[in-house]
């Protein structure tokens, strides 16, 4: 039976989405529990299977699709990480979701999509070879587009437009670089130090252009630069999707597709002999610099925070790129603390759009005191960004800077704290009118905020917290990305 | 083999037997459909275990008598022309064919649908099972006709009008191909599909050849030849369209991926040509689609945009003794068969629902998305070609073809096409996503129709044949090359 463990968790929530869909409007309860059985399932299911890999076991799946074409669902220490992160912020997610969108429009629809979502991150996460990768990375951008336009307002519509564009235009180019890979070098499934043979001797150019392709594919999700104009568009979408897409699925797939490309299909020794790794950290850099310093000019608050992703998922990219175990230590362990602090800030950022109507950075003075649980949230979020120990973001810098060092690049020390000065440039002001200063007169009415909305959130700051004071337990995001790097790495 | 009699013979009983008594009409129609599926599954199943199957009418042989013969590829294409038949049947029996407009025009549109629609199945069935060029010539004449007929159906001014240039076009095109198939008798004395290869060898059967593709790409609505067609398919009923769209023009591309299988490798100018205009009509195609302002026209336009696609893989095949990319070509058919049908199902059902087919006007009312709108998005997947759909994992084939010869050309007009397609796809499935400022809270939504399931199930079977595509490229493995 649990060879099947794989299977089980990409069922629980692909079988909920069809259902969900289907479900009538006013069938709340019904809707409610199916979600929540679900998310929960899913959590359970995770941890069973993260117990199972640390103790050596192997998953694979397979359906034959064409000759020498395979589906292939597999589970790996890398695939734990992604799934872990996944299954704990989407459990969170969806309660708070069913908080915020009590009483909107079309909630069978947002659901059902959502929980599709999930499902294709799960995929992504457990794909067994690049194939797969691809399925499911697409299906990913499909159960997206139905979330961002939900609102149905002509600007939602037109970030969902601007969304597809990006999208699918990345698709295409994964879809040629991974035809192309197969081309070359049959079915291409994920190893630890790569499946190329000797093709990078036989075939360096194209083994070249290929990794140009793939890149770019999942660049697009991972908010790389120039491929990253879709994501401050897309904050027209409500706040549990932005969660999604910035937190828990579409640029951590991205983030996590950099990973697999890099260390399970090249390896980290034929990136480095194609001489493509200065290249991608290069971007890296451009995009962690570009990124932040666009989000200082940002007065709207969760555009602040979408530029602030840009720039972080690129630690993730960089410490990849870097080609260093220490540094690689870090970019993994910040797929994990980024996700948990980017949804715990805009998580709270709802909050403050349902509570109070505050959308701007400029509106923000004293909601410390208005609403003091979210505003404690959304600080520990951000000075986690900021890298202040002893919080999540700052074991990632740490060995980010580490690493730099590990692999003779002390620019990425200079790198780190420019970025570090400009996270805190852009999130001490938000800190500073939320604590220092008086609410405006006569300050907006006060909605309540239900404990579906107040709990995610405070749950998330608190593992921002236990991620960097317990860094060093076996099950930390950091414990386990060590005993990751270890296999990439020998 | 008694399957392939079935198949071939009982489709044009039950439409005699429609025509008789119009009040059983339904009955025969459905009756005929279901045996039809059935004996197509045997046929395949088989096909999968037996190897091909040849039969001669009357035990004259091939030169003389009519001989029916069935491999994987045509067992692949008897089993699609099936499943569609079942869903449109299903969809003419609940719903009827347009509007309501009355009882007695709606009882008058089902006696005359029937039995036009079941020669539509028997022509489609015999000519997957000939093997000999005259009688598929036979084949195609009923085809035309009952077309033709199908199209006319609504008795509109403009589907009467469609349906003449249609019969213009389709007489046209018969009288070229028939020259052709005379002039290859002329040539090498014999019409059985065997005898390609012999043809290739002369000047007279190049030219045979020649003018054969000429009467097939009118039929098949390529590029620049489709002008016939947009009218024709956007006019007719939406079970007509379904089928039209969907059947009767895989009727001539059939025939085009098995002459060019046949000739093997000594008809490169062919080839070309039929990739450049495959090419052509795929950017062409899409780009009027882009610009339809009805939804009916958009998806008649989006055919013309996957004929080209077709035919661009009939025509970048390789010799079919060398590398499997012509299955590519047949995994495309199958594909937007399924996807197509579901399609023009589903529009009927949203034009109906919203009284017009403007695509402006579909995200502008009090109407909440229904089924139809919800299958209308997964065919749009299956034709854009994106995973996990038969779609893909055809375009996958191809492209992995092409990269193994370096044909970076071909690869980048398909993946120009496949954005294209996405483009204006997506300008329709936008709008059905509506929901906010533009829906009403008490909007209320489409009811449940027995006619829904054909529509979405085709539309779910276009999606999960992919992960599926084992079968079909099974079956398509076995045939003789």
């Amino acid at each position: 039976m649990t060879e099947l463990l794989p299977l089980a968790i990409l069922m629980t929530s692909l079988c909920a989405a069809p259902i969900i869909l289907a479900i009538p409007e006013r069938a709340r309860t019904l809707r409610t529990t199916i979600n929540l059985t679900a998310a929960t399932l899913k959590v359970g299911l995770v941890a069973w299977l993260s117990i199972a890999v640390a103790a050596g076991g192997e998953f694979n799946l397979r359906l034959g699709i064409a000759p020498g074409l395979d589906l292939h669902l597999q589970a790996d220490a890398l695939s734990v990480l992604f799934l872990a992160l996944s299954a704990v912020l989407w459990f969170l997610t969806t309660i708070y979701a069913i908080g915020y969108l009590e009483g909107g429009a079309d909630r069978s629809r947002f659901f059902g999509f959502f929980s599709l979502c999930v499902a294709a991150t799960v995929g992504i996460a457990m794909a067994g070879n690049l194939f797969t990768f691809l399925i499911f990375f697409e299906l990913l951008t499909l159960a997206t587009w139905p979330l961002v336009v939900h609102r149905g307002t002509a600007e939602s519509h037109r970030a969902g437009r601007i969304y597809l564009a990006y999208t699918l235009g990345g698709g295409l180019a994964l879809t040629l670089g991974t035809v192309w890979l197969y081309a070359l070098a049959g079915d291409v499934p994920f190893a630890p130090r790569g499946v190329l043979g000797d093709l990078p001797q036989t075939a360096p150019l194209a083994l070249t252009a290929i990794f140009v392709l793939l890149i770019a594919g999942v660049g697009v999700k991972a908010a790389l630069f120039p491929l990253h104009g879709w994501l401050p568009l897309s904050m027209v979408a409500p706040a549990p999707v932005s969660a999604l897409l910035h937190a828990v699925a579409v640029v951590k797939a991205g983030a996590f597709g950099i990973m697999r490309i890099v260390y399970d299909v090249y390896g980290v020794e034929t990136v480095q002999l194609l001489g493509l790794a200065a290249p991608l950290a290069a971007l890296a850099a451009v995009t962690i610099i570009w990124g932040s310093v666009r989000a200082l000019t940002q007065d709207d608050l969760k555009k602040r925070l979408a530029y602030s992703t840009i720039s972080q998922v690129s630690y993730i990219t960089l410490g990849v790129a870097l080609l260093s175990p220490v540094a690689a230590v870090g970019g993994l362990a910040h797929l994990i603390h980024q996700g948990i602090m980017k949804i715990t800030l805009f998580l709270a950022a709802g909050n403050f759009a349902e509570g109070r109507g505050v959308k701007t950075v400029s509106a923000m003075d004293g909601m410390g005191r208005l609403m003091p649980g979210a505003t404690i949230a959304f600080t520990i979020g951000s000075l986690g960004m900021i890298g202040v120990p002893p919080l999540a973001g700052f074991v990632s810098k740490w060995y980010l800077g580490s690493g730099g060092l590990d692999a003779g690049q002390p620019m990425v020390i200079a790198l780190l704290a420019g970025s570090s000065l400009l996270n805190a440039a852009y999130f001490l002001p938000i800190l500073y009118r939320a604590w220092f200063r008086d609410p405006p007169e006569g300050a907006p009415v006060k909605r309540r905020i239900g404990w579906m909305l107040a709990v995610p959130p405070a749950a998330t700051a608190a593992l921002i917290l236990a991620a960097g004071l317990l860094a060093n337990a076996p099950f930390s995001p950091l414990g386990w990305t060590r005993f990751i790097v270890s296999l990439e790495y020998l | 083999m008694t399957e392939a009699y079935v198949l071939a013979l009982l489709p044009f009983l039950a439409a005699v037997g429609a025509a008789a008594t119009p009040r059983m009409a339904a009955i025969w129609g459905l009756c005929a459909t279901l045996i039809n599926l059935g004996a197509s599954i045997l046929l395949a199943a088989r096909i999968l275990s037996g190897g091909d199957m040849r039969a001669d009418l009357g035990d004259w042989p091939a030169p003389l008598g009519i001989s029916l013969v069935a491999d994987g590829l045509a067992a692949v294409m008897l089993s699609m022309t099936a499943i569609v038949a079942t869903a449109v049947a299903l969809q003419a029996m609940s719903w009827g064919l347009v509007q309501p407009r009355g009882g007695q025009q709606r009882s008058r549109l089902q006696a005359g649908f029937w039995p036009l629609w079941l020669a539509t199945l028997g022509a489609l069935n015999a000519l997957f099972l000939s093997g000999d060029l005259f009688n598929i010539y036979v084949t195609f004449e009923i085809l035309g006709l009952s077309a033709v007929g199908l199209t006319a159906l609504t008795g509109s001014r403009n589907s009467l009008r469609a349906a003449f240039d249609y019969l213009a076009a389709g007489l046209a095109g018969s009288l070229v191909f028939l020259l052709g198939v005379a002039l290859a008798y002329a040539a090498v004395g014999r019409v059985d599909l065997a005898a390609v290869p012999a043809l290739v060898d002369t000047a007279t059967g190049r030219l045979a050849l020649g003018l054969i593709f000429a009467g097939l790409a009118v039929k098949a609505a390529l590029f620049p030849l489709h002008f016939w067609m947009p009218a024709a398919h956007s006019s007719a009923a939406p079970a007509a369209s379904a089928v039209l769209s969907a059947l009767v023009v895989k009727g001539a591309l059939y025939l085009a991926l098995r002459i060019t299988i046949e000739a093997g490798a000594g008809i490169e100018v062919l080839r070309i040509a039929l990739a450049v205009l495959g090419a052509a009509g795929m950017l062409w195609g899409s780009w009027m689609a882009l610009r339809a302002e009805r939804l009916k026209l958009l998806v008649a336009y989006s055919t013309v945009a996957q004929i080209g696609l077709i035919t661009l893989a009939i025509g970048v095949a390789d010799d079919p003794s060398t590398s499997a990319m012509w299955q590519a070509a047949a995994l495309l058919m199958l594909s937007h068969a399924l996807a197509k049908a579901a399609m023009f199902l589903a529009v009927g059902r949203i034009a109906e629902e919203l009284g017009h087919d403007r695509i402006s006007g579909l995200n502008r009312t009090d109407l909440r998305p229904g089924v139809a709108e919800f299958a209308f998005a997964i065919a749009a997947v299956s034709l854009i070609g994106l995973p996990p759909t038969a779609g893909f994992i055809g375009k996958w084939l191809l492209i992995d073809g092409l990269i193994d010869r370096g044909a970076w050309v071909w690869i980048a007009l398909l993946l120009g096409g496949t954005a294209l397609s996405a483009a204006y796809l997506s300008r329709v499935v936008s709008r059905c996503l509506r929901g906010g400022p533009h829906v009403a809270p008490g909007a209320r939504r489409p009811e449940w129709r027995t006619g829904d399931v054909a529509a979405l199930g085709l539309a779910t079977t276009a999606l999960a044949l992919g992960l599926g595509s084992a079968l079909p490229l099974t079956l398509l493995n076995g045939t003789a090359l």
